[in-house]
């Protein structure tokens, strides 16, 4: 009998809250939390908005030694976890160190405090960093404190597949919950929010400068211009399932089925994605989790905001649902891409969505672009089969899928 | 899916010394030492001004003027190692076979050579903290993000399975063959393109190892400067470097007639859960990584024939895993000879575990074992036998290989031969 793995806590810190709750409730009200970044002065950049975390207070989650030794994702992983942790209602230190294991995603690292010490070594007197570069800014770094502070001493690990990256951490942690390990962290963080950080995403090509934070990253719409950088992310307590009936837990949902597959191609200036790869990937989640397609309740795409990504998207959606693809809903435009942290960010709001017993209505798109003609959610809805298809690509050809099965709700309000 | 196994039919090696396989191999075998005084900056301002440096020359190593333009040069050892690997293995793919073939790529610090270059462009040598965005490269979206590694080698090689990159920091080239050889075992791909790159010499990384005294200062003997296990040992060399290994679902590489070099038997991690840094000198979780790797490959501590150690030449590593060893083996732990080839191509932070499991595949191919250059003075604490300073000929059947980094990460990796029955 193969271990089936289930989500039994959610650690919510994004620009939409912090906590699943406030998530949640900007989630249902629709508020896009994208806004000015504050993080530095971006007035010389074409892109000036964002999605920041609001009212973020790291102390609340770490000791001062813990901050001075880490750079703000880390910070967002530490208060993540913690809430995640919390919310599955298990300990800060694991009971059972080699039973537990963490494995995030990062594809931005600590780039914040990079910076301050390329300043230093480039800008300062003397060819010097601080002690603590070392270990503050390597794409490790998150994983390692949180290892070592909350006592996960399982076969942990870090992943990088930019945006996909998110889903493909919660796969990792079903197979180590496969291989024997009864509780892993998943998820991602991201905050590349660093004025250098800004400045490397903006070679992309893929961000929008579009001034009115309103009217900037509209995915699917006939505005579409880009989208707009986040940081924050979510993480999850992924369990076996025996493990956590034993302990009566609260169970969100089962990571039943995931796929990833590559384009074999490069992002550039005319490229749209491979609509048959990223289909696969789709198709490879669904047989993992045994689901026909037409079982799906609801999907949450990708929705990179880039006119010829939205439609290659819409086509793959098509494709894999024999023209008749379920409801779409997208929350990212209310709190912008956090990268691996958009796409941990948009499987808490899956399993949100059967705890609520609501299907939530989709931020846009208000004026559907030609190409892009999906069955968009314009208002809230109860779900039907609880299965949920959670999709992300990633920049230079990444595509992954994920397929949730929601526990039946567990927070009764009406939508 | 149970029952599928994952060998090695394709190596291939940018290292420190060599730039190829042959090279390499040669290389680690002769005890020949590559540190030297740092050549791509001056080095003068730094507490350590020596590392293992590539002599790779991308335009030999076949790699196009895009790839040339594009890819950082980690992603430039990656290309050319894989494409070294995969007509090592002779490996050609259909269009549906493309869609099995994946690619799991680990490296520590990623593109962090060419963030720097950009930075002190873009930051007017670090006078400016809000950057000029315009004065930066076409690429730098690219250095930012790690996974341009496994995504520059999927589009080289048309791999449409599953692509991702592991950034365990030190542990990173161990994990990304071992996460290959699980999507192998489950079903999830038949061939993957594992291994990892890195390539951090630069101002930064240098100022950061110098910061915590971490790397060595024997300025004056470059040549002699990493010591893993001797009592005189001041630290580890900074190196590069990259390997890709093939890795192959076993029946379909014995349907095809290809090549095996060994099986991945079993591969483990454990974290210590102590310190970014510091080791506990009680090996405890490499220990149990190692003994984990070796129950699930059902292979007795006495049939370890060889030991390719993390050997990173600092005083609190050297005893953790000699207590680690220990630990795990017991009493054959003094019988089996063990390596750190660290000793003579540096420490290539994420790559260096690929490059290691690359000497290993190699080891049982020809029956020798590279030395422990540099040994000269035995350390109490470190009472195994580290095959000092020359090649040793001895079959080996199995090849352990550990790694250890910041973070607390511990990894352990067995590869075997493949029983003649089988392979025939």
């Amino acid at each position: 009998m193969t271990a089936r793995a289930v989500v039994t806590g959610i650690g919510v810190v994004a620009p939409s809250g912090v906590g699943a709750d406030a998530h949640w409730r900007t989630v249902l009200a629709g508020t896009r939390r994208t806004g000015p970044i504050t993080l530095f002065d971006p007035a010389g950049y074409p892109t000036r908005h964002g999605g920041q975390v609001p009212d973020f207070t790291a102390d609340s989650y770490a000791d001062s030694r813990q901050l001075v030794q880490t750079d703000r994702w880390t910070h967002l992983g530490f208060a993540a976890t913690r809430l995640a942790l919390a919310d599955a209602g298990l300990p800060e230190r694991a009971p059972d160190p080699y039973g537990y294991a963490v494995t995030l995603a990062s594809s931005s690292g600590g780039n914040l405090f990079g910076q301050r010490e390329l300043q230093r070594l480039w800008g300062g007197s003397s060819r010097t960093v601080g002690a603590y570069q070392s270990i503050a800014w390597f794409y490790a770094a998150s994983v390692g404190q949180l290892s070592i502070h909350h006592q996960f001493k399982g076969p942990s690990g870090v992943l990088v597949a930019e945006t996909a990256g998110g889903l493909d951490s919660l796969a990792h942690a079903a197979r180590a919950v496969r291989r024997g390990t009864p509780v892993v962290i998943a998820g991602a963080t991201e905050c590349p929010l660093s004025p250098y950080a800004l400045a490397c995403q903006l070679r992309s090509g893929l961000l929008t400068d579009v001034a009115d934070p309103q009217r900037a990253y509209r995915p699917f719409d006939t505005s579409a211009s880009g989208y707009l950088p986040a940081e924050g992310g979510a993480v999850f307590v992924v369990e076996e399932l025996g493990h956590a009936l034993s302990r009566g837990a609260r169970i969100y949902g089962e990571v039943s089925g995931w796929g990833s597959t590559h384009d074999a191609a490069h992002t550039t200036e005319d490229s749209a994605g491979d609509v048959g790869q990223y289909a696969r990937a789709m198709r490879l989640a669904l047989d993992r989790a045994g689901v026909a397609a037409a079982r799906i309740d609801v999907v949450l795409p990708d929705a990179l905001g880039v006119p010829r990504y939205d439609r290659s998207e819409a086509e793959a959606l098509r494709a894999v649902f024999a023209d008749r693809p379920p409801p779409v809903t997208t929350q990212k435009p209310l709190t912008g891409r956090a990268h691996q942290g958009g796409s941990a960010l948009d499987v808490a709001t899956a399993l949100l969505a059967f705890a609520h017993d609501t299907l939530p209505a989709s931020a846009g798109p208000d004026e559907v672009a030609d190409g892009c003609e999906l069955d968009f959610l314009r208002e809230h809805r109860r779900p039907r089969s609880r299965l949920a298809l959670v999709c992300a690509r990633g920049f230079d050809g990444f595509n992954s899928a994920l397929v949730l099965r929601g526990a039946a709700p567990t927070r009764g309000e009406t939508p | 899916m149970t029952g599928r196994r994952t060998v090695v039919t394709g190596v291939g090696v940018v290292a420190p010394g060599g730039a190829s396989r042959d090279r390499f191999w040669k290389t680690i075998t002769e005890g020949r030492t590559a540190t030297r005084r740092i050549s791509f900056f001056d080095p003068s301002p730094f507490r350590s001004q020596i590392a293992a440096e590539c002599d790779f020359d991308p335009v030999a190593a076949g790699l196009t003027d895009a790839e040339r333009r594009r890819a950082d040069r980690y992603v430039q050892f990656a290309l050319a190692c894989s494409a070294e690997a995969v007509a090592d293995a002779g490996l050609v793919l259909s269009d549906a076979e493309r869609d099995r073939a994946g690619v799991v790529l680990g490296t520590a610090v990623g593109g962090t050579m060419a963030l720097e270059q950009e930075y002190v462009t873009v930051s007017d040598q670090g006078r400016r903290w809000l950057v000029d965005a315009a004065r930066g490269g076409p690429y730098l979206y690219q250095a930012l993000v790690p996974s341009s590694l496994a995504a520059d080698v999927a589009c080289r090689h048309g791999l449409h399975g599953p692509a991702q990159v592991v950034s365990t920091g030190c542990t990173s080239g161990i994990d990304a063959i071992g996460y290959a050889h699980q999507l192998i075992v489950d079903g999830e791909a038949d061939v993957v393109l594992a291994g990892a790159a890195d390539s951090p010499i630069s101002p930064v990384t240098v100022a950061s190892f110098d910061a915590i005294k971490a790397t060595s200062p024997d300025n004056d003997d470059p040549a002699h400067a990493s010591r893993p296990f001797d009592a005189d040992r001041h630290g580890f060399v900074l190196a590069e470097g990259a390997a890709v290994l093939v890795l192959e679902e076993a029946g379909r590489a014995r349907r095809r007639g290809a090549h095996v070099y060994c099986e991945v038997a079993g591969y483990a991690s454990r974290s210590n859960g102590y310190h970014m840094t510091g080791l506990r000198p009680d090996g405890l979780e490499m220990g149990l990584a190692v003994t984990d790797a070796l129950r699930q490959g059902r292979i007795a501590p006495e049939q370890v024939s060889y030991i390719s150690a993390h050997g990173s030449g600092t005083r609190q590593n050297d005893r953790h895993e000699t207590a680690a060893f220990k630990r795990a083996l017991g009493e054959a732990a003094y019988r089996v000879p063990i390596s750190s080839i660290k000793s003579m191509v540096g420490h290539s932070l994420g790559a260096i575990g690929s490059i290691e499991m690359a000497a290993c595949a190699l080891a049982i191919e020809f029956g020798v074992v590279p030395p422990t250059a540099n040994w000269s003075t035995r350390d109490p604490e470190c009472d195994l036998d580290y095959v000092p300073n020359e090649a040793r000929e001895v079959p080996v059947d199995v090849a352990l290989s550990v790694g250890s980094g910041f973070g607390g990460f511990q990894s352990a990796m067995v590869f075997r031969r493949r029983p003649a029955a089988v392979v025939g």
